[in-house]
C-alpha cells in the first residue's frame, strides 16, 4: 500500500514539475534592467542619462584643486607638488583626453531611447537633446584638447570578420568638429527648457553657451593661427583657415546676445549683496535663485556627491582640518586687479624714488582695487569664515634685518625685548613650508563658507559653474571687438566691470585686445578657462617661454596679454620693530619669488595640441600625429 | 619506498624541470641585441650645429613590420647623434619645424628623406640649412663677469633673429631648458647681427667649483628651437 502512495507521490511531482517547467525558469532578472524596462520609464532613463551627466569632462573643477590653478596664476603650496615649479616644461601628452567609450556609451542612448514607443514624446525630446548636448559637450572638450578628431555619431559594433577597417575612421578638420558643435547646439537648443532654474541639466541657456564659447573659439584660432604657422597640418586636423574667422565669431556674437536678451530665460548678472567683494564670492556659492550660473556640476551634502576643494585650500590658522592653504594665488594675478578707477598699477609698496612705503594696516596696501580681488584672493587683513586670517613674514628691525619663524607662528625674542614674541603668522608665509601662503595670499573663489566644509566627514556642495552670464558677457565682448563693434563690447564689459566696483566706464576707445585679455584673467580665473584663452590667442608659448621673471620685471607691463607669466611671484608684508619710531608696528611689503620656484615654464609648439597615443596609432593608422610632436 | 625516497625523487623532479625550463625559455625568448651603430652629426658646409640639449631629434621609422611607429633619435648639444640599431633598411626624417634649420631636399620624389642602409656600424652626416650659423663666438671672463660676443651669418635670406641669450650653467648642459641654468642675460641690441654682445654677472650658487659652462643661444623668429654657439668652459 505505502508503495502505491510512494508512486503516486512522484507522479504528482513530476507532473506538476514538468508542464510549469519554462515558466519557472523563465523569469525576470531581480538585479538588472533590461534595455526595454529603462527606456520605458522617465526616471530609469533619466538615471542612465545621469551617469553620462556624471562623466562629463571638466578642464578645471573643484574635484581637483591643481586644475584650476595651474599656469602660475597660483604656487601650490604642498610638498608633493613644488615639481611643478621646479621643471621647466609640460610633456607633449599633457592634458589629453580620447574617451571614444564614453561617445559611444552617448550614442547608444541616443539609439536606444529614439527607439523607445513608450515614453512621451516631451520626455524624449528633452532626453535626446540633453544627450546630444553632452555628446557635443565631449566634442568640444576633445577639439580643444586634440585638434581635428573622428567623428562617431553612431554606435558602431565589430562584425568579427577579421578586418576592423571599417572602423577606423581619420580625423576631421578642426574646423569640422567646432561646426559640428555649433551646428549640434543651434539643433537642439529649442528642445531643451529655456528656464533659468535649470542649472544641473542641459537648457537652452547651456546650450547657447556652448555655442558661444565654441565658435569664440574657432574664431580666434582661425585668427590667430597665423602667427604660429608651424601648428597647423596639412589637412587642416589642426589649423582653421583665417578666412572662417569673421563668420565664428558672428555666430559667437549672435548666441551671446540670444542670452543676453533673455531669449533663453532669466539670466543676469549675480547683483544681489551690497558688498562687492562678498558678492563677487557669493557667485559661486550661493546656489538659490543666482540667475548668473547657467550650466553646473551640482553636489549634494550628505549624498556622496560631495567635494574636497575648501579642505585642501582653506585658511591654514584655525582650519577645520590640519591641512589647507594649497593655492596660493600669484602677484602676477592680484597686481592685474585695476583700482577702481581703472588703472594699471603694481601694488604700491614703495614710492617713485624706492623708498618703502608704511601701512597703518596690514590690508591696506590693497585697499582701492578691483572687487574682485577681494571676492577671488584671501588677502592679509581679511578674514574667512569670520576668522582672520593670520598672514605676515616676519619683523623687520630698524637696520633692515629680518626676523622671522620657520615654523607658524614662532616665538622669538625681538633685540631689546624682555620676553619672546610672534615673529611670524600662523599662515605664513613661510617658505617651503607646506599649507601656508607662501605667495602671502590664500584663494577664496569656489571657497564654501558654511561651517563643515573644511571637515573631511563632510565636505563642500559648493557647485562647479561651468558656464556663467558674466563669461556670456565677454564672449560676446569679445567677438564685437573683433568684428570690430567696440561700442558694443565698451557696454558689455562695462556690464561686468561696474559690479566689480570700478567706476570710469570703458568707451569704444579703450577697447584693445589686451583689455579683452586682461577682462577674462581677472574675472575668469580659476575657473579653468585661461589655459585655454592662452591656446586659441596662440599666447601660450609666448608668455610661457622659459625665461625667468626678474623682480624688477614682475611689476611692469601690467595689462599686457604677451606679460610673460613662467613664475609665480609672492608679495609679503613684514611688520616694522623699531621701538620709538614712528614707523613701529606698520608694515612694509616685499616682492618675493618663493624659493621653491626654480623653473620657467616653457610651452613649445608641440604642446599647443596634445600628442595622440602610438597605441591609438597603431589601431588606426589612419589617425595623423598632431605638429612638432 | 620511504618518505626519504620520494622527497629525494620529487626534488630531481624539480631540479630537472628547473634546468629544462632554463634550456627551453632561453631558446626560445631571447632574441640578439641591436649590434649597430647608427652615429654621424647634422652639419651644414662640415660644421655641425649646436642645438639645444634633447631639443632636437630625428625619427627612424623602418617599414614592413606591421605596426609602424618611430625611433626616436636625439641630437646631443653639439649636433652629433648615436644611436644602437638592428640592421635593416630605415628612413630617417625631421619632424616639420625641428631645429634651427631647414632640411635639404634630395630629389623631387623622396624629398627630404634620408634612406640609411644599415649594416654594420655606419656613420652618415645630415647635411641641413641652418638659419644662422656663428661665423665666430667669443665667451670670456672679466671680474664677476661673463662677457659673450658673437657674429652670425644669416644663411636662409628672410630669418631674423629675435633675440640673443648668454646661459651659463654649473653643468656642460647649457641650455634653454635646463633646471641648472644658474644664470641667463638677453643681448639688449640684436639689429646688427655681425656684433652681439651680452653678459651676464655669475650669482653665487650652492656647489663648490672654480669653473662655470656658458653659451650663446640664437632665437630666430618663428622658429622654436635655437641655434647656440660652442659650449666654453669657464674657470675662475
Amino acid at each position: 500500500m505505502k508503495k502505491y502512495i510512494y508512486i503516486l507521490g512522484i507522479a504528482t511531482i513530476l507532473n506538476i514539475g514538468c508542464s510549469s517547467d519554462t515558466e519557472f525558469l523563465d523569469r525576470e532578472p531581480t538585479q538588472l534592467l533590461t534595455e526595454d524596462q529603462v527606456f520605458s520609464n522617465e526616471s530609469l532613463a533619466l538615471s542612465v542619462l545621469a551617469d553620462l551627466y556624471n562623466r562629463y569632462y571638466d578642464f578645471g573643477t573643484v574635484e581637483n584643486w591643481a586644475s584650476l590653478s595651474d599656469f602660475n596664476v597660483s604656487f601650490w603650496s604642498e610638498n608633493g607638488r613644488y615639481g611643478s615649479f621646479e621643471n621647466n616644461g609640460y610633456g607633449y601628452g599633457d592634458w589629453g583626453t580620447w574617451d571614444y567609450g564614453y561617445i559611444r556609451e552617448i550614442n547608444l542612448f541616443l539609439k536606444r531611447l529614439d527607439a523607445s514607443t513608450v515614453l512621451g514624446d516631451a520626455t524624449k525630446t528633452r532626453l535626446l537633446a540633453e544627450a546630444r548636448f553632452l555628446r557635443a559637450s565631449y566634442y568640444f572638450e576633445i577639439v580643444k584638447r586634440m585638434g581635428g578628431v573622428p567623428l562617431v555619431l553612431e554606435p558602431e559594433e565589430y562584425d568579427f570578420s577579421g578586418d576592423a577597417s571599417y572602423l577606423q575612421h581619420p580625423r576631421e578638420t578642426e574646423a569640422a568638429i567646432y561646426d559640428f558643435v555649433i551646428a549640434e547646439a543651434e539643433a537642439i537648443k529649442d528642445m531643451l527648457p529655456a528656464d533659468a532654474n535649470t542649472k544641473s541639466r542641459a537648457s537652452k541657456g547651456a546650450a547657447l553657451a556652448m555655442e558661444a564659447r565654441a565658435a569664440l573659439y574657432a574664431g580666434s584660432i582661425a585668427k590667430y593661427g597665423v602667427t604660429t604657422p608651424l601648428v597647423t597640418l596639412p589637412g587642416d586636423e589642426v589649423g582653421i583657415p583665417v578666412s572662417k574667422a569673421n563668420a565664428y565669431y558672428t555666430i559667437a556674437l549672435q548666441a551671446a546676445e540670444d542670452i543676453i536678451t533673455g531669449e533663453a530665460g532669466a539670466y543676469a548678472l549675480y547683483t544681489k549683496k551690497p558688498e562687492l567683494e562678498d558678492n563677487f564670492a557669493s557667485i559661486f556659492y550661493d546656489k538659490s535663485n543666482n540667475p548668473e550660473a547657467i550650466f553646473v556640476e551640482d553636489y549634494k551634502l550628505q549624498s556622496g556627491k560631495v567635494h574636497g576643494f575648501s579642505i585642501s585650500n582653506q585658511p591654514r590658522f584655525g582650519a577645520e582640518e590640519e591641512e589647507g592653504g594649497r593655492i596660493n594665488p600669484s602677484l602676477n594675478l592680484v597686481q592685474s586687479f585695476e583700482t577702481l578707477d581703472g588703472n594699471y598699477e603694481p601694488l604700491p609698496n614703495v614710492d617713485n624714488l624706492g623708498n618703502p612705503i608704511y601701512y597703518n594696516n596690514i590690508g591696506d596696501v590693497f585697499a582701492g582695487r578691483d572687487a574682485r580681488l577681494a571676492g577671488t584672493v584671501i588677502l592679509p587683513g581679511s578674514s574667512f569664515k569670520g576668522k582672520p586670517v593670520d598672514i605676515w613674514a616676519g619683523y623687520e628691525l630698524a637696520d633692515g634685518t629680518i626676523v622671522s619663524g620657520d615654523s607658524r607662528g614662532q616665538q622669538k625674542t625681538l633685540p631689546g625685548a624682555a620676553s619672546a614674541t610672534q615673529v611670524v603668522g600662523f599662515d605664513g608665509p613661510i617658505n617651503g613650508l607646506e599649507f601656508t601662503a607662501q605667495t602671502g595670499f590664500y584663494i577664496r573663489k569656489y571657497m564654501d563658507p558654511k561651517a563643515g566644509s573644511g571637515q573631511r566627514g563632510v565636505q563642500s556642495d559648493v557647485w562647479f559653474i561651468r558656464y556663467r552670464y558674466a563669461e556670456v558677457l565677454l564672449n560676446a565682448a569679445e567677438a564685437a571687438f573683433e568684428l570690430n563693434q567696440p561700442d558694443k563690447a565698451a557696454g558689455y564689459m562695462n556690464e561686468v566691470r561696474v559690479r566689480a566696483g570700478i567706476t570710469t566706464p570703458l568707451v569704444a576707445g579703450d577697447i584693445t585686445f589686451d583689455r579683452i585679455a586682461h577682462e577674462r584673467y581677472v574675472e575668469l580665473a580659476f575657473e579653468g578657462l585661461y589655459f585655454y584663452d592662452l591656446k586659441r590667442w596662440r599666447l601660450a608659448h609666448v608668455v610661457l617661454n622659459g625665461v625667468p621673471i626678474s623682480e624688477s620685471e614682475i611689476t611692469q607691463n601690467i595689462g599686457v596679454a604677451t606679460k610673460i607669466h613662467t613664475q609665480p611671484y609672492g608679495f609679503w608684508p613684514y611688520k616694522i620693530y623699531d621701538p620709538g619710531n614712528a614707523n613701529d608696528g606698520k608694515y612694509v611689503y616685499k616682492v618675493v619669488r618663493p624659493t621653491r620656484v626654480t623653473g620657467a615654464d616653457r610651452f613649445q609648439l608641440g604642446n599647443y595640441y596634445s600628442a595622440i597615443g602610438q597605441d591609438i596609432i597603431n589601431n588606426n593608422p589612419k589617425i595623423v600625429k598632431n605638429p612638432n610632436q | 619506498m620511504d618518505l626519504k625516497n620520494r622527497i629525494m625523487k620529487a626534488k630531481y623532479y624539480i631540479i630537472f624541470l628547473g634546468l629544462m625550463g632554463l634550456l627551453v625559455s632561453c631558446e626560445i625568448d631571447n632574441f640578439d641585441e641591436p649590434q649597430s651603430f647608427l652615429t654621424g652629426s647634422v652639419m651644414y658646409s662640415g660644421t655641425p650645429i649646436q642645438v639645444g640639449v634633447n631639443e632636437v631629434g630625428f625619427e627612424l621609422w623602418q617599414p614592413g613590420f606591421g605596426k609602424s611607429g618611430a625611433l626616436g633619435v636625439p641630437l646631443n648639444d653639439d649636433g652629433s647623434f648615436s644611436s644602437r640599431l638592428f640592421d635593416g633598411n630605415y628612413k630617417l626624417v625631421f619632424v616639420g619645424g625641428q631645429g634651427p634649420f631647414r632640411t635639404n631636399v634630395i630629389n623631387a620624389q623622396q624629398l627630404d628623406t634620408i634612406f640609411v642602409d644599415l649594416n654594420g656600424d655606419t656613420s652618415i652626416n645630415i647635411e641641413v640649412t641652418p638659419y644662422f650659423t656663428f661665423a665666430s663666438s667669443q665667451i670670456t671672463l672679466s671680474g664677476n663677469t661673463i662677457n659673450a660676443t658673437c657674429n652670425l651669418n644669416k644663411i636662409i635670406s628672410d630669418a631674423t633673429v629675435e633675440r640673443v641669450t648668454l646661459y651659463i650653467n654649473k653643468t656642460q648642459f647649457v641650455s634653454n631648458n635646463n633646471d641648472f641654468n644658474i644664470a641667463q642675460s638677453n643681448s639688449a641690441d640684436v639689429s646688427n647681427i655681425t656684433s652681439i654682445s651680452a653678459s651676464v654677472d655669475i650669482p653665487e650658487f650652492s656647489t663648490t667649483q672654480n669653473y662655470i659652462f656658458a653659451r650663446i643661444g640664437v632665437k630666430i623668429a618663428g622658429v622654436e628651437d635655437l641655434l647656440f654657439s660652442p659650449t666654453e668652459k669657464i674657470t675662475f
